[in-house]
């Protein structure tokens, strides 16, 4: 039925058995009807809700450009982004310890890492959110002593913490239980010849974890971390439970609960928040190639977005 | 503990056991001063053990191994062995190069950042006296070409060089090689031993456990047989190989030549 010689192109006219087909393939490219049938679908779709969205009353537009750029609104996107850079450095800080505690030869280290992981991560960071608001109801000040001896030091001043402070160490001690999960998975994907390479350099422990091992593991621990930080961003917003209520958040709900206006307003908080989670994700593709560094032969290079690894290649 | 011994390695009774399984059932040899010693025999015999457990990466269980005078993993107090602590051990390990069946490079640097890490790191080279010692040491493996490529675009042949160097960069008075070629393509294992040949004429101390029984025969000074956890063998490459005395030697030897 089919003839192998019919692929052979003009010129090909020789001895047909013993010339192999030399020149380029001009192949014309597989047809895909039906992604083009569905972007189109997408297309009238997106275009109706958008043109819906602009006349639509509640959304209120006149609102949202008024309060987007509110006094209030900006106080609030700034202490959103200071919660969620102090939250993060000290999660991943923290998360870091308590992993490598945790791959430690120490038992007593070990056990300790587990226990805080079991705990924080085993608890709603909104109920532990509380906790914290109440910690100086709990706990007015801790003394040290030793029965029937005295005392031997007492910190009064827990409810001088501030509101922020508390927001911070909440919001930091739940991701850190994360975090230290993360990257325990990193140090764990790295071979174990490079801890025996390092060692038979002569190099201790804490030195081969830090110039060898987490390097490497970071290529595993920088993802997910993304995607750590932009949930942080929108866990801040539960700091109401403290109660801190000068963030992004609570900044829309209190103008809104004055104007009687939410709708508008959600979206002020909606377009924040998408802005920042949309810089963090152009963050994370920049150190995501920073750290492939050597790997870039292995067919593990960064992706920036679903489009681009779909290019003519 | 004087560093002025007769051997370089002196094994004594040694034995390990990885739970209820005996690896090395008392292995006693010396090494001497810039000697060649091939260690061959079948898989399992126990070959690479031993040698990681020359630098400690394996802790002994009985007998004792000094490098140099020195015993390794242990302080000895008289009727006792305290075990040293990692920053102890470590110390040891500086002055014995390794290199690994399968490289291990550090993936997240350069053939050269590879090189001077260690160098700089633990012995607090400066830089630019690691970078010169890195780029003469890349180009005696033949490098001189490579200082900047990332070990993922180096052929085998090349990263096993780059991992030469880089136990040399140290200035290791013991040199083990864990089966150097066995991870290598047949092509690319000559340029391996091309190196270790050199290094050897250079009068370094060497340990090689190998399957390559024509380096052995060419290079070594002596030749251990092990099988089982035993020294079977031993002596000049020429005679265990030519004239084997033992059955299993016999049988071994009957496959691999």
């Amino acid at each position: 039925m089919s003839d192998a010689n019919q692929n052979a192109g003009p010129g090909e006219n020789s001895d047909l058995h013993s010339a192999m087909p030399t020149e380029k393939i001009k192949a014309i490219p597989l047809r895909h009807p039906w992604r083009n049938l569905a972007a189109a679908a997408l297309l009238v779709v997106s275009v109706s809700f958008l043109y819906d969205a602009s006349h639509r009353e509640i959304y209120d537009w006149a609102t949202f450009s008024h309060y987007l750029f509110n006094h209030r609104v900006l106080t609030g996107v700034v202490v959103t982004l200071e919660l969620t850079a102090y939250a993060m450095v000290i999660a991943v800080l923290l998360g870091i310890g308590l992993a490598v505690m945790r791959q430690s030869p120490n038992p007593v280290l070990k056990s300790v890492a587990w226990t805080f992981i079991w705990f924080f991560r085993g608890t709603p960071v909104y109920v532990q959110l509380v906790f914290w608001g109440l910690l100086s109801t709990v706990y007015p000040s801790i003394t040290f002593g030793i029965p029937h001896v005295g005392d031997i030091a007492t910190i009064p001043s827990i409810n001088n913490l501030s509101l922020f402070v508390l927001a911070v160490i909440g919001l930091s001690l739940n991701e850190a239980a994360y975090m230290a999960e993360i990257v325990r998975a990193g140090l764990l994907s790295v071979d174990r010849g490079q801890e025996e390479a390092a060692k038979a350099l002569g190099m201790g422990w804490g030195l081969s974890m830090r110039r060898i091992i987490i390097p490497q593991a970071m290529r595993i621990i920088i993802p997910p971390t993304g995607n750590e930080v932009i949930s942080m961003l929108k866990t801040t917003s539960l700091v109401t439970a403290i109660p801190l209520t000068i963030d992004l958040y609570m900044a829309t709900r209190d103008i809104s609960a004055t104007t009687y206006k939410p709708v508008p307003l959600l979206l002020v908080a909606s377009t924040w928040y998408l802005a920042f989670t949309s810089v963090l994700m152009v963050l994370q593709y920049f150190l995501e190639k920073r750290f492939a560094r050597g790997y870039a032969q292995m067919g593990l290079e960064v992706q920036a977005t679903p489009l681009e690894g779909n290019g003519a290649g | 503990m004087t560093n002025n011994s007769q051997f370089m390695v002196q094994a004594q009774n040694v034995h390990k056991n990885f739970g209820a399984h005996e690896v090395l059932k008392g292995i006693t040899l010396n090494v001497a001063h810039g000697e060649v010693m091939c260690l061959v025999g079948p898989s399992g015999s126990g070959k690479s053990t031993f040698l990681r457990c020359i630098n400690h990466l394996e802790v002994v269980n009985g007998g004792r191994l000094l490098v140099d005078g020195e015993l390794i993993g242990y302080r000895d107090g008289g009727d006792k062995l305290f075990e040293l602590k990692a920053s102890e051990a470590a110390l040891q390990r500086r002055d014995i190069g390794m290199v690994f069946q399968k490289f291990n490079l550090f993936p997240h640097l350069t053939a050269l950042e590879n090189v001077i890490e260690a160098p700089i790191r633990v012995k607090k080279l400066s830089r630019s006296d690691a970078i010169a010692r890195g780029k003469e040491l890349l180009t005696r493996v033949g490098l001189e070409e490579k200082f900047d490529a990332y070990p993922a675009h180096l052929s085998g042949g090349q990263q096993q060089r780059v991992a030469i160097a880089r136990a040399l960069a140290m200035d290791p008075k013991l040199m083990l090689f864990d089966e150097p070629t066995s991870a290598l393509d047949p092509e690319l294992v000559g340029e391996v031993l091309d190196v270790m040949r050199e290094l050897a004429k250079s009068g370094m101390t060497m340990i090689v456990v190998t399957h390559e029984m024509g380096f052995a025969r060419e290079v070594a000074d002596s030749l251990v047989f092990m099988d089982n956890g035993i020294v079977v063998e031993s002596g000049k490459p020429a005679e265990v190989l030519l004239n084997p005395q033992h059955d299993r030697t016999k049988a071994f030897l009957s496959k691999v030549l």
